[in-house]
């Protein structure tokens, strides 16, 4: 059947399902998709596949997000609200469905350019923190290694580094807040090839200043869009596609995390 | 006592660990019940790694009706992979559940599902983590009870030492049964402790308590007698057999994992037993008479099934799904209703005959014809004869030759090595078999293009089967027929090409065999082995045969006196006191029988042949036909 629409979908991945992989998320989309009897619609061919498709660089296994992005086409029209509200009762919590417009002229992958960042650094020294990030922008350069799936790669992960700062908040575990102070890392990378991702510029820490937080950090996307030059921030994807229809959005909400009890 | 989450401490350990997501529950249609407003609490483990564990439909069933009770909560756990048992050691973590993330040991009961003794090392590793003593003798009143059942805890005198208590045959009814015992016994303040309520367990004639029993041996080390050590308890311990499955249709709300699993399905089990008789079987034999669910419940449990989890494939289980009496109406029925669906049927067991290609093809209505699998089992006709596994050549090849001809190009057979009575020339005929497959395939379907995989796996005697007397073949009988095998494959010009063969080395089913048949004092091997590091043996990454061996060596048990020992009638098996129903005349004569080649037919279509299990358990066999047929539903 012809695609009747295109709907592009912004979700997140939240407290412990923050340990999913990009597959263990594509399964569950498309079972969710099943569930709520969307009217995804097929490729053609011998074994066909349901057409969603994952638009930019997923955020890593154990990194939570809150602006990932994937396209699904239909073979029926369908309110992106309604839409919005059956997937996301239909993925189990902390998969969360944020918001779904109908896609509009232009890719999506195009716009985003660039991701805001959060890293949590619990029981971090702030002080320390502070001189590091200090050190870090006022580097030229600061060459880092990764083992990616092509091997070890070694590239610059400063360029990329559109901002970069410290900032004050208390310790979270498992989505509840504690009265401890926490260091907060909070930055927007441009998107580059190789990508430059949260760990590489804590690795660049670590190089520049010999920074490293005492036990894993808690990494989350906040934002994913075109870069607005004047904030300085990641502007929303949808802004575009919302001026010529019009699409359901829920905001974030702030405290939900799919924590344990 | 309030119980905290693990979850805190835990997450800190999980990014540094393989594939972090099996360990963090919130699974669609998992349930989290609150603790201080349960009364009973059961931790159910499957001992294997979460990819195997999850799908297990005896888990999944045990935990929904425990959780549909009111005042009663079961959580899942399962085996942790090395990487994060080093980490929770180093940081003191404990085994947890991953629904909640509560310590097992604050569970009233640690129930552990056993379809195989290889998984009898990872108890012991998530009784060690959980703070539990390993050694039932040793715990106390904080502990759970520990409670093992599935298939292997028809003969749990292995891993008696390690149990409180053991379950034999089908779940639903007796989890509820003891949850109330539990219950009663808690709401009277726990009189007598532990000791008391496993008594309790006891009596009720349906609970195995290990304990209870002293095991004697002769000097020649057989062993002399088994017998209760306190009044009240009784001499046999019975399984348990749900009779009318349409009361039972479980799992209502499968459960559906973030993380891969080995079987991505919502399998439906369209009946239980089996009375082919095949006799090296002891899943046909431990779960007689046979009990079908009705066509109606069948298509009801589909379509909730498929519902609640978005699952693009439905599997229909049993022993030998094609044997349903109406599995001709429920195939069509299911084509007629998911067709021009992404939705896909599959039968995993089928017997060999030309009916199951028709099946075969309403399965695969909107599908490709890729493979068919087929299980003729004994190379010979022969030994064939001896398992009674009722398939003349004739008929397989009649039955591929359809296949071939009807577009499936690719046929799947499996086999066994090592049977009773079994000479090198029973496993070269696989290979005649195997060749004569791939000729009838070219002419069937006028194609070169057709292939033939030929998958073996070692014989293991089992309890409560008549080849519990049998001898096991040595591996080194069993590897020297497996080469002799693959060289006549090999060396064959004109079919070799086409026909795959698949295989393990012999090693591995001696330890299974040891554990399989083995009595209380191969406990000591089990624990010297996970002692050593054994974890995983149904991994052939993580098994050591060489572990095992040496943990016996040092324990001074013959595993050849387990294994390829042939038993005498009168021999006391390790489990004689455990009733599978089966009358023990009749499997002794059914051995004799199979030594002398004779076939037994099946009691649903034949007369009763009076194996035993109905009269002993009060059972009868429930089968159709009903005559309705499937309604089809409007998919939208
Ligand atoms: S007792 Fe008779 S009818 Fe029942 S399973 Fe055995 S042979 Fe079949």
């Amino acid at each position: 059947m012809p695609v009747a629409q295109r709907l592009r979908v912004r979700y997140a991945k939240r407290g412990r399902l923050r340990f999913t992989s990009h597959r263990d998320i594509s399964r569950a989309v498309e079972r969710a998709v099943r569930r709520a009897d969307v009217p995804v619609a097929f490729s053609a061919g011998f074994s066909p596949h349901p057409r969603i498709s994952y638009v930019g660089a997923a955020a890593p296994t154990g990194v939570a997000s809150e602006a990932e992005y994937l396209e699904i086409s239909v073979t029926r029209r369908c309110d992106p609200e309604l839409l919005r509200a059956a997937l996301d009762t239909s993925l189990p919590p902390g998969l969360d469905v944020l918001a779904v417009v109908e896609a509009t002229e232009g890719s999506l992958a195009d716009r985003l350019e660039c991701s805001a960042w959060e890293i949590r650094l619990p029981k971090a020294d702030s002080a320390l923190a502070v001189a590091a990030v200090e050190g870090f922008n006022a580097a030229e350069r600061v060459d880092v290694e990764r083992l990616t799936k092509k091997g070890l790669r070694r590239f610059d992960a400063r360029e990329a580094v559109l901002s970069l700062e410290v900032v004050e908040g208390t310790e979270t575990t498992a989505g509840q807040a504690s009265s401890q102070p926490c260091v907060i890392l909070r930055m927007v990378v441009r998107h580059a090839t190789p990508a430059v991702r949260p760990d590489d510029v804590l690795t660049g820490l670590r190089l520049v200043a010999g920074f490293a937080p005492p036990v894993p950090p808690e990494v989350t996307r906040l934002a994913q869009g075109p870069l607005d030059v004047g904030t300085g921030e990641p502007a929303d994807p949808f802004g575009l596609d919302r001026e010529v229809t019009r699409g359901g959005e829920t905001e974030p909400v702030g405290g939900h995390v799919g924590g344990d009890l | 006592m309030p119980v905290e989450s693990l979850f805190p401490r835990l997450e800190a350990l999980l990014p540094k660990v393989q594939k972090p997501i099996q360990y963090v529950g919130g699974e669609l249609n998992s349930t989290v019940k609150s603790w201080d407003e349960t009364t009973v609490r059961w931790a159910l483990m499957y001992p294997d790694a979460y990819e195997v564990g999850l799908p297990n439909q005896g888990v999944q069933i045990l935990y929904e009706i425990l959780n549909e009770m009111p005042e009663t909560l079961a959580e899942r756990t399962y085996a942790v992979w090395p990487d994060l048992e080093a980490l929770m050691r180093a940081e003191g973590v404990p085994q947890f559940t991953v629904d909640a993330h509560r310590p097992v040991r604050a569970f009233d009961v640690f129930g552990i599902s056993f379809s195989t003794e290889l998984g009898y090392t990872n108890m012991l590793t998530a009784l060690d983590l959980a703070g539990i003593p390993l050694e039932a003798a040793d715990r106390g009143e904080d502990d759970p009870i520990v409670l093992a059942g599935g298939h292997a805890a028809f003969n749990p005198e292995p891993i008696a030492d390690f149990l409180d208590a053991a379950v034999l045959g089908d779940g639903e009814q007796v989890a509820i049964a003891i949850t109330e015992v539990i219950r009663e016994w808690k709401a009277e303040g726990s009189p007598g402790g532990r000791d008391e309520l496993l008594m309790r367990l006891a009596e009720s004639g349906g609970v195995y308590v290990p304990k209870f029993y002293d095991v004697d041996y002769h000097a020649d080390g057989r062993i002399q007698r088994v017998a209760p050590n306190r009044s009240g308890v009784p001499w046999r311990v019975h399984k348990h057999t749900v009779m009318d499955l349409d009361e039972w249709p479980y799992p209502k709300k499968p459960l559906v994992p973030l993380a891969e699993t080995v079987h991505e399905r919502f399998s439906v089990e369209i009946f239980r037993g089996c009375t082919r008789g095949c006799r090296f079987c002891q899943a046909g034999m431990i779960t007689r008479p046979v009990r079908e669910r009705s066509i109606t419940t069948i298509g009801d449990m589909v379509d909730a099934g498929v519902r609640a989890s978005g699952f693009n494939e439905v599997g229909l289980l049993s022993l030998s799904s094609a044997d349903h009496s109406e599995i001709g109406e429920v195939a069509k029925g299911l084509a007629d209703r998911y067709e021009g669906t992404n939705t896909s049927l599959s039968l995993p067991s089928t017997r060999v005959d030309a009916f199951n290609i028709d099946l075969a093809n309403e399965f695969s209505r909107n599908g490709r014809r890729s493979g068919l699998t087929f299980a003729p089992e004994g190379g010979s006709e022969r030994m064939r004869k001896v398992i009674n596994k009722m398939v003349t050549e004739e008929d397989l090849i009649r039955t591929v030759s359809t296949a071939y001809s009807q577009g499936w190009r690719q046929v799947k057979l499996y086999f066994m090595c090592g049977l009773p009575t079994e000479e090198d020339v029973d496993v070269l005929g696989i290979a005649d078999l195997a060749r004569k497959v791939i000729k009838a395939g070219r002419e069937a379907s006028g194609s070169r293009d057709v292939r033939c995989t030929v998958s073996i796996g070692g014989f293991v005697p089992k309890p409560h089967t008549p080849f519990q007397w049998a001898a096991q073949a040595s591996h080194e009988v069993v590897d020297h027929r497996l080469k002799a095998l693959k060289d006549a494959l090999r060396g064959d010009k004109e079919y070799g090409r086409a026909i795959g063969l698949r295989y393990h080395d012999g090693k591995p089913s001696i330890v299974e065999g040891l554990l399989s048949r083995g009595d209380r004092r191969v406990g000591k091997v089990i624990r010297a082995v996970w002692e050593d590091g054994g974890r995983f043996d149904g991994w052939s990454e993580h098994f050591s045969y060489q572990r095992w061996m040496d943990a016996a060596a040092k324990a001074d048990l013959d595993v050849d006196w387990y294994t390829t020992r042939e038993r005498e009638e009168n021999e006391v098996l390790p489990w004689d006191h455990l009733d599978a129903g089966l009358d023990r005349e009749w499997l002794w004569q059914d051995w004799r029988d199979a030594v002398n080649d004779v076939e037994v037919e099946d009691c649903r279509w034949t007369p009763c042949y009076d194996c035993g299990v109905c009269p002993t358990m009060g059972t009868e066999i429930q089968i159709g036909p009903t005559g309705k047929k499937l309604l089809p539903l409007t998919v939208v």
